[in-house]
């Protein structure tokens, strides 16, 4: 025992002259000089670029020049669209392949008027349209940010269109008819903070490349801007920003349409699918302040129904069907979403009172149902809850049910859906 | 009472019963705290199980119990698309790696009951050229034996080889032809490539078999790793 003891102090001595040995080393050593991160961030060129990189991340650029798992900026991902594929090109600074040869000029007037360095017109898959809104410094600053990431030798792949849209001249009508160049003009009886958020939702952000129907020609009109539809060869719906039946966010609180968009999950709903990529990429990475004039600028967006709420008719169940769902819903959903379809926000997003349930479109719902998701981990909400898929459990008719009941139940105000249209949404794959 | 009353009663009950067998056959999403990984990892339960034992339905692999380094690999290869498999693929698109590692170390760590094989047994020629291929290979066309490499008692090895019992027979022959098509890679050196692609149709069929009517392990831990030398060098095992 006593020897026991002596060790422990022999060991408690030999500690004790450790930590004096280390903390002399340690005085006395000279080291590096200490790094100021006040002193790189002043620098004005780092301060450029890294205003760039942070405008790049609200232009959501890296999504779509970027092919999964492949190198920043090089290019290479198909975009499908309903005219063909496109391949998009490499914007990384290198001479040959990339843009390394452009000027900020060049890249100024690509941005603002969607004419490339060689004269030759861009597809508008390129949101031209909400780009020129851009502000020449902002330009500038991409385009250093662009300049300053590796230069990438890949050759672009040639577009894939077919006749007669790989003719770029019918882009000149596309433009007379879809396109009004000009930077974003502050509105002078609104904040600041709205200005702003109008600039990031209206230039960078390109909310309307998705939330503005596409007509058949691919062009969306202004007159019917954010008011919603379906996003070609995604098979999502991207809801109306305008309309209190869809996504309209007039009686949403500001904190929690800024949770959806920067967080990606909220007390009101949740992103998943198309949604989810643009939070993963983009949003999540936006300051508090930005995020928030974003949703300042939505929330104040004119509130507009296109169509009138479905009439009692249109809204009437079959009372068996009812039952179907009412039993799915018990078996497969309440665990997560509640009894009373409450859910346990901003984990299980509620479903009573949910516009992206009781919406025209029930194709969100439809897929949520067959296919699962996740919402996206973000800086804010790196582990987030998840939704199983069930469409090797549920049948069309089931799915149908379950979905007429969420539609129809808690006094949520949509309207029955039918097998062939869950049966349609299942042959597509997810993505 | 009305006379109808108990009738309802017993039709309730049986109904209830009825529910509950199902629930075993298909998980349905169950947990006890929403902030918990239970909870989280509620979007792999209809395919994999509530304890990523499987399920009955469709082919969709036991995850329980593999090594976490595995299970990893394989979730940051649905999420960057280089395995590909489009509903997995969709589920983890846009989740970090810290996450996604979280997730496999949760399913590696459990260890859920084996359910009973529900193959019907091999005929004895198949049976005997799966049980030689599993447990001898085949030296002479430079197919080693999978217990060289996935454990004598077929439960994997830390960090990145799968255990294959409780796996269903549809389940392996898809992912052996996968990678001897090229469809399914793993780092390189991709052992797995070497050995699929020195497989013939009926030496897959075979293998599935043979390993699809072995009984559960008693331990189910893979092994450890660097207990052999392997046969081949596999990128997975770095």
């Amino acid at each position: 025992m006593s020897k026991l003891r002596l060790g422990l102090r022999i060991l408690l001595g030999l500690a004790v002259l450790a930590v004096v040995a280390l903390g002399v080393v340690f005085w006395m050593h000279p080291g590096a000089l200490p790094v100021d991160p006040n002193a790189i961030a002043a620098n004005p060129t780092t301060q450029v670029i890294n205003r760039g990189e942070y405008l790049a991340r609200a232009g959501d650029c890296v999504a779509c020049h970027t092919t999964p798992n492949g190198k920043p900026f090089a290019g290479g991902r198909p975009m499908v669209t309903p005219f063909g594929a496109l391949y998009v090109p490499n914007i990384t600074p290198d001479d040959d392949t990339g843009i390394g040869q452009w000027t900020a000029d060049d890249f100024y007037r690509m941005m603002h008027t969607g004419v490339s360095k060689n004269g030759t017109l861009l597809y508008p898959a390129m949101p031209f349209a909400s780009y020129t809104k851009v502000t020449r410094e902002d330009s500038d600053a991409i385009y250093a940010y662009l300049m300053s990431v590796a230069p990438v030798k890949q050759q672009n792949r040639p577009h894939e269109l077919q006749f007669p849209f790989n003719n770029r001249d019918l882009l000149l009508g596309w433009r007379t008819l879809y396109f009004k160049e000009g930077e974003y003009k502050p509105d002078n009886s609104q904040s600041a903070e709205w200005n702003r958020g109008a600039y990031l939702v209206q230039g960078l952000g390109h909310c309307a490349m998705c939330h503005t129907a596409i007509n058949a020609l691919g062009g969306s009109s202004e007159s019917k801007a954010f008011e919603g539809g379906m996003i070609p060869n995604q098979n999502w719906y991207a809801p109306s920003l305008t309309s209190n039946r869809e996504a309209g966010l007039g009686d949403w609180d500001i904190q929690d349409i800024a949770d959806l968009l920067q967080v990606g999950a909220s007390h009101r709903g949740t992103t998943y699918g198309p949604m989810a990529e643009v939070v993963y990429n983009s949003l999540q990475y936006l300051s508090d302040e930005d995020v928030k004039a974003m949703a300042v600028y939505l929330k104040a967006l004119p509130q507009r129904d296109s169509e009138p709420p479905p009439t009692s008719q249109a809204r009437l169940v079959n009372p068996a069907v009812m039952e179907m769902g009412r039993k799915v819903y018990a078996t497969q959903c309440a665990m997560c979403h509640g009894d009373e379809g409450k859910g346990h926000a901003p984990a299980y997003p509620p479903l009573a009172g949910n516009r992206s349930i009781t919406m025209a479109s029930p194709v969100n719902s439809i897929r949520m149902v067959l296919n699962g998701g996740y919402a996206p981990g973000t800086k804010k909400n790196p582990r987030p809850h998840g939704m199983p898929p069930f469409s090797h459990i549920l049948n069309d008719e089931e799915v149908a049910a379950v979905v007429t009941y969420t539609r129809v139940a808690w006094d949520n105000s949509g309207t029955p859906v039918a097998p062939a249209q869950a049966n349609e949404l299942r042959r597509l794959l997810p993505e | 009472m009305s006379p109808t009353g108990p009738i309802a009663l017993l039709f309730a009950v049986l109904l209830t019963a009825g529910s509950q067998a199902r629930a075993q056959s298909d998980a349905v999403p169950a947990f006890k705290e929403v902030d918990s990984i239970e909870a989280r990892v509620q979007g792999c339960v209809t395919c994999h199980g509530q304890r990523g034992q499987g399920t009955n339905n469709g082919y969709f692999p036991r995850i329980a119990g593999k090594p976490a380094g595995y299970l990893y690999n394989q979730l940051v290869a649905f999420r960057d698309g280089n395995r590909r498999y489009p509903p997995m693929n969709y589920l983890v698109a846009y989740l970090p790696d810290s996450y996604l590692r979280e997730i496999a170390e949760h399913f590696a760590k459990e260890r859920p009951p084996f359910a009973a094989q529900d193959a019907a047994p091999a005929d004895p020629a198949t049976a005997s050229r799966g049980k030689a291929l599993v447990t001898a290979g085949e030296p002479a066309k430079g197919i080693p034996a999978c217990v060289a490499c996935h454990g004598t008692g077929l439960t994997g090895m830390e960090p990145g080889i799968p255990g294959l019992v409780g796996l269903r027979p549809t389940y392996i022959v898809a992912q052996l032809t996968r990678w001897r098509v090229g469809d399914r890679h793993a780092a390189e050196p991709d052992c797995m490539k070497r050995i699929a692609t020195r497989l013939s149709d009926t030496d897959i069929t075979a293998v599935a078999a043979w390993l699809s009517q072995q009984p559960a392990p008693k331990n189910p831990s893979p092994e450890s790793s660097n207990l052999v030398r392997m046969p081949l060098a596999c990128g997975s095992q770095r």
